[in-house]
């Protein structure tokens, strides 16, 4: 009998679908209860500077998810054949060349969007998100989860981005993906866009304040004293 | 006096941390007490103040389109600058690790303090950001860069600084359960951005 056990476990071990359940839950879980802004503290900074229209902050999104999925991908290939020492400097290469061919893409077909991403694209290099993903899990697991981890969390990042440039643009300059919503009549009615909005602090009090709805939410995330 | 007038910029009007949200995530991560955030501090001041001009030789010397020029004529219309990400990335992770042997042969004390603060702050945006911007900026010497990048790191020690006060107060006050910790420094951290926003167009 526990020889037809271990044959089985073994089966399981080597079939594993592409989607198992284990796996969609990499992909689910960084969307909420391992948020890596608004949980892990991964990748605040470019989140907030980039938010103040959507249309950037989809693209800076799509990049980041791009980015984490294949360096986490690479590096869990050469997870067995990085010597310990050198392994900061060893995924700083891979990410940085990662982030060489996504900012080449963007300058070549979306010129005005990667001149308003600025340097915040070059800084997906330093972007806790990547590093962090890297060290907690790409280098001690196998390439296909790698991968998938790598997705979760960048989609996990452009879920906040996309929530918090929504909020800016639609009460900062009242359009949503550069269309107008609030209609003319609202201006003549003696509606204001709120200025504050498109200011950076506004960024951070958003994100504040979304921390605070999905605490309250799910009580398990909230800090000790 | 431009050379001030820069580093006022770099610590006040630009400031890395309210203007630009640069080095957040250690920021967030380290300013639960004013000792610790007292050592990152000093230690980005000083890791800054050492790339920004180095990365600046780097990028007139060798990556700016016709900077190796010095070298032959013939490498007059060499461009390398698509490189900087990476020259920019090695160099700060060296640097880093430098520091990193040196204050643990030298300052053994503070190397226990600083523990692993020290190695993280190689992948601390404000530093790569700092080298950045130096390159966007177009700084006409190595004087300006140099102070530029001491001027920024100032300017993030004292945002720090700041925050791990005000958090190291705010423990003793009755904060709202699901904004305790994070959510509350968000806030303030934005609260205080719109103060810091006061000193924009300040020129000297």
């Amino acid at each position: 009998m526990s020889n037809g056990t271990t044959t089985t476990e073994k089966v399981i071990k080597v079939r594993e679908p592409l989607f198992s359940p284990r796996n969609k839950k990499l992909i689910k879980d960084p969307l909420n209860d391992s948020n890596p802004i608004t949980v892990q503290i991964l990748g605040i900074c470019s989140a907030l500077a980039v938010t103040v229209q959507m249309k950037p902050s989809i693209v800076m999104a799509l990049s980041v998810i791009v980015v984490t999925a294949f360096s986490n991908l690479v590096i869990s290939l050469l997870r067995n054949s990085i010597p310990n020492r050198i392994r900061i400097i060893v995924q700083l290469t891979v990410v940085a060349t990662m982030v060489i061919l996504v900012d080449q893409v963007l300058k070549a077909f979306v010129y005005d969007v990667s001149k308003q991403l600025s340097v915040f694209v070059g800084l997906i290099i330093t972007n806790c998100i990547v590093m962090g993903r890297l060290e907690a899990f790409a280098m001690g697991n196998k390439p296909w989860p790698s991968f998938l981890d790598g997705i979760g969390n960048g989609l996990g990042y452009g879920l906040i981005l996309v929530l918090v440039s929504a909020v800016r643009e639609l009460f900062g300059s009242g359009k949503l993906m550069g269309y107008q919503v609030v209609p003319d009549a609202a201006y003549k009615a003696g509606y204001f866009n709120n200025g504050l909005a498109i200011l950076p602090p506004m960024a951070l009090i958003i994100v504040g304040i979304i921390i605070w709805i999905q605490r309250s939410r799910n009580p398990k995330l909230i800090e000790s004293k | 006096m431009e050379h001030v007038n820069i580093f006022v910029k770099a610590v006040f009007v630009e400031n890395m941390i309210f203007a630009y949200f640069l080095g957040m995530c250690s920021y967030l991560a380290i300013s639960k007490s004013v000792k610790n955030a007292v050592g990152l501090g000093v230690a980005v001041i000083f890791v800054l103040g050492v790339s920004v001009p180095v990365c600046y030789l780097l990028e007139n010397y060798l990556l700016k389109p016709g900077a190796l020029s010095w070298l032959s004529a013939d490498f007059a219309t060499v461009d390398l600058s698509f490189l900087s990400f990476i020259m920019f990335i090695a160099t700060i992770a060296a640097i880093v690790q430098l520091v990193e042997m040196v204050v643990e042969k030298y300052a053994p004390a503070l190397y226990a303090a600083l523990g692993i603060f020290l190695p993280l702050i190689a992948v601390n945006c404000a530093i790569l950001g700092g080298a950045l911007f130096m390159q966007e900026r177009e700084y006409a010497t190595l004087g300006e860069a140099t102070v530029f990048g001491l001027g920024s790191g100032v300017g993030w020690f004292l945002a720090i600084v700041a925050i791990a006060a005000i958090r190291e107060k705010i423990r003793y006050s009755n904060v709202p359960a699901p904004l305790r910790g994070l959510g509350i420094t968000f806030i303030l951290t934005g609260l205080m951005g719109l103060a810091f926003m006061s000193f924009m167009g300040v020129k000297l």
